[in-house]
């Protein structure tokens, strides 16, 4: 269909495990094939990621969504080895990033990565043109130019003309804000993004949401992106993975994860998601053949028409102006049907598949 | 009574000598026999009190109280610079005699706090990073803060001999332990969150150390400094026992002579100093942001000088 993506992140069988007898733990698991549970009891370790697999592509954004201590921020801290991983391998831009030594991991954590944090974990000490220059401080790049990225940086945050603040005399929102500009400062091809909206207050949270879509659009930053929350995860995610207990339990784009969760726990959490912008007409048409057999014979030219790929919200807007079924089409060929039955049984999430 | 005590299991100590005073004696003997290999290190330590004594002695009363003031004015504002120049006319009014054993004082406790920074802050640092040599450590730090200073002045004096620098190796003993304590505490309570932050970014653990966790942990290294120097002036009256001179050396000979008169100026004088010392000291312990500027070279004396430069370009 589309042109083959570059995948910037891989993360291949990745497992680790906090305590003391964390290998012989993980050799165990591997030749019995423990639950965390038996683990925990056998080894007093404790399972923070199981078996993780997953890649990113080049300039997307991938969620991953968890509720608090299913791993996700330990996940996260291994795309940049603040954990080491027990067993398994993370490459980044093809290169294995368990082999490299302590200079080449700096160098790539000040240069290609940038991360967020829940508790913006700012320098107090420092004004905010300093925190968003630091990395580069790091790196060792003279005052003046450093000073000059930190401003366009804080620009693009639209937080120009703060730069000689402290941390402390902003809110929180702009905190978060500074530690997004940090991130960037370096111009990284890979963003970490720790549940950064979390401790936020909704509306704020919102407006920052829209922000960081607004400013992801125009910089293509390779994003992983953390949350608890799956509305979150919807909005901002072109991908989401669903991590539970250690393990990521699905990976799919936000339409898949809704209409099609694979067990209850991803069921129950999707469960309270409106579906009227996920759901496509192509889900949850019948085919013509199908609704003739119950309902006889359909007048085609009567009918309104929608396309495959509407939602089901386009869907509702056709209906409430007609009393009769919607076609739905596919590059000007009839392919389907929806009747109001199908319709309303769609919005509520059953449909045949 | 029997020469033989008789040994009993419910009383074994007192029949049981294992000789460990007589083993510690022999510290005397070795300290004695090692003098020569002292003496290089004791003469240079001794030219660099005599020279900040020189310093101190050579510069008039006045030109003091005024340096002095200045750097409170700079650290620690208005407020505290009318205690400390009250506190030093005092000090001046108090006896004739007074201002030049203040200042020999000073020069000795200035000596003693300057090696115990030297020694402390690293050894402070070691402990903030490492729980082992915490635990190694504590004990003796333990011990130096509560082992009473008679018991080590002989073998220190035996090896030293007597006079200024054994009186600042006694005072370091005494004033070193919360100048360590209170850095490994400091950098231990820097949030792990700001420092993972850092290390994100790709810093190293110099920079780390620099960058991050020695300026949050300033107030609390500050505070320990402030204690150090507390203490070391708590010592001068003991030091004095080993020929140390100044107001410590006036209230020993005091107690001599019963001389409650020569005492009370003597304490007196100790007290003073202490304010001074501890008043602008303190001050350094608070954060920029307390005191309301950005920089510490943004405002008071430095301040009009910087804010002139700036101007200028």
């Amino acid at each position: 269909m589309t042109l083959k993506k570059k995948q910037l992140i891989e993360c291949q069988s990745l497992w680790k495990i906090f305590g003391q007898k964390a290998k012989t733990a993980m050799q165990a698991v591997k030749e019995r094939n423990l639950t965390k549970e038996q683990v925990h009891n056998e080894f007093d370790c404790i399972v923070g990621v199981q078996n993780a697999t997953f890649s990113v592509d080049e300039g997307e954004i991938f969620c991953i969504m968890g509720l608090s201590g299913s791993g996700k921020s330990t996940l996260i801290r291994h795309i940049n080895r603040l954990i080491e991983p027990t067993s398994g391998e993370i490459f980044i831009d093809g290169e294995n990033i368990n082999n490299l030594n302590q200079t080449e991991l700096r160098e790539i954590r000040s240069s290609k990565i940038g991360m967020v944090f829940q508790n913006m974990a700012l320098l107090p000490h420092k004004n905010v043109r300093e925190n968003v220059a630091f990395a580069l401080e790091l790196r060792g790049i003279d005052k003046k130019s450093r000073d000059k990225v930190a401003n366009e940086t804080l620009e693009t945050v639209e937080l120009s003309g703060w730069g000689d603040r402290y941390p402390d005399e902003l809110s929180g929102g702009m905190q978060q804000r500074v530690g997004l500009a940090r991130a960037i400062a370096a111009n990284p091809q890979i963003l970490l993004m720790d549940e950064p909206f979390s401790a936020l207050d909704p509306l704020i949270r919102r407006q920052l949401q829209d922000q960081f879509i607004e400013l992801s659009q125009i910089m293509h930053k390779t994003t992983i992106f953390i949350t608890h929350d799956l509305d979150e995860a919807i909005r901002i995610g072109q991908r989401i993975a669903i991590m539970k207990d250690g393990m990521l339990v699905q990976i799919g784009e936000p339409e898949d994860i809704v209409t099609d969760p694979v067990d209850d726990y991803v069921a129950k959490f999707v469960s309270g998601i409106s579906n009227l912008h996920l759901v496509t007409a192509g889900k949850i048409m019948q085919s013509i053949a199908e609704y003739e057999a119950s309902a006889g014979p359909v007048k085609e030219e009567s009918l309104l028409k929608a396309k495959l790929d509407d939602d089901l919200d386009c869907l509702i807007d056709l209906s409430i102006k007609t009393d009769e079924p919607i076609l739905i089409e596919s590059e000007s060929k009839i392919v389907g049907i929806v009747s109001k039955k199908t319709l309303l049984a769609g919005i509520q999430g059953h449909w045949n598949t | 009574m029997a020469d033989e005590v008789k040994f009993s299991i419910l009383d074994p100590f007192s029949a049981i000598d294992i000789g460990i005073a007589d083993w510690a004696d022999g510290i005397k003997e070795w300290a004695t026999n090692n003098r020569e290999a002292i003496q290089p290190v004791k003469n240079y330590l001794n030219d660099v009190i005599i020279w900040m004594n020189d310093v101190l002695q050579a510069l008039p009363p006045l030109i003091t109280i005024a340096c002095i003031a200045i750097i409170s004015l700079q650290f620690a504002g208005k407020k505290v610079t009318g205690i400390v120049v009250i506190c030093l006319v005092a000090i001046g009014f108090l006896d004739p005699r007074a201002w030049d054993l203040t200042m020999t004082t000073l020069s000795i406790v200035v000596t003693s706090v300057l090696i115990s920074a030297i020694i402390g802050l690293p050894l402070g640092i070691l402990a903030g990073k490492s729980d082992r040599f915490e635990q190694l450590i504590r004990p003796i730090l333990d011990t130096m803060q509560t082992i009473p200073a008679f018991v080590y002045l002989v073998p220190v004096v035996m090896l030293v001999g007597i006079g200024n620098v054994s009186g600042v190796l006694v005072t370091i003993v005494f004033a070193l332990p919360p100048l360590v304590r209170l850095t490994s505490l400091g950098i231990r309570q820097v949030n792990p969150s700001i420092v993972e932050a850092a290390k994100a970014f790709g810093a190293s653990p110099s920079q780390i150390l620099c960058k991050v966790e020695l300026p949050l942990s300033a107030p609390s290294i500050m505070a320990g400094l402030n204690q150090t120097i507390m203490l070391a002036l708590s010592m001068v009256v003991i030091a004095s026992m080993i020929a140390v001179k100044g107001l410590g050396n006036e209230v020993l000979r005091a107690m001599g002579r019963l001389d409650a008169g020569k005492a009370i100026v003597g304490g007196a004088g100790i007290v003073l100093l202490a304010i001074v010392l501890d008043r602008i000291t303190e001050s350094f312990g608070l954060s920029k942001r307390e005191k309301g500027v950005r920089h510490w070279w943004e405002s008071g004396p430095i301040g009009l000088f910087y804010n002139q430069y700036k101007k200028l370009n």
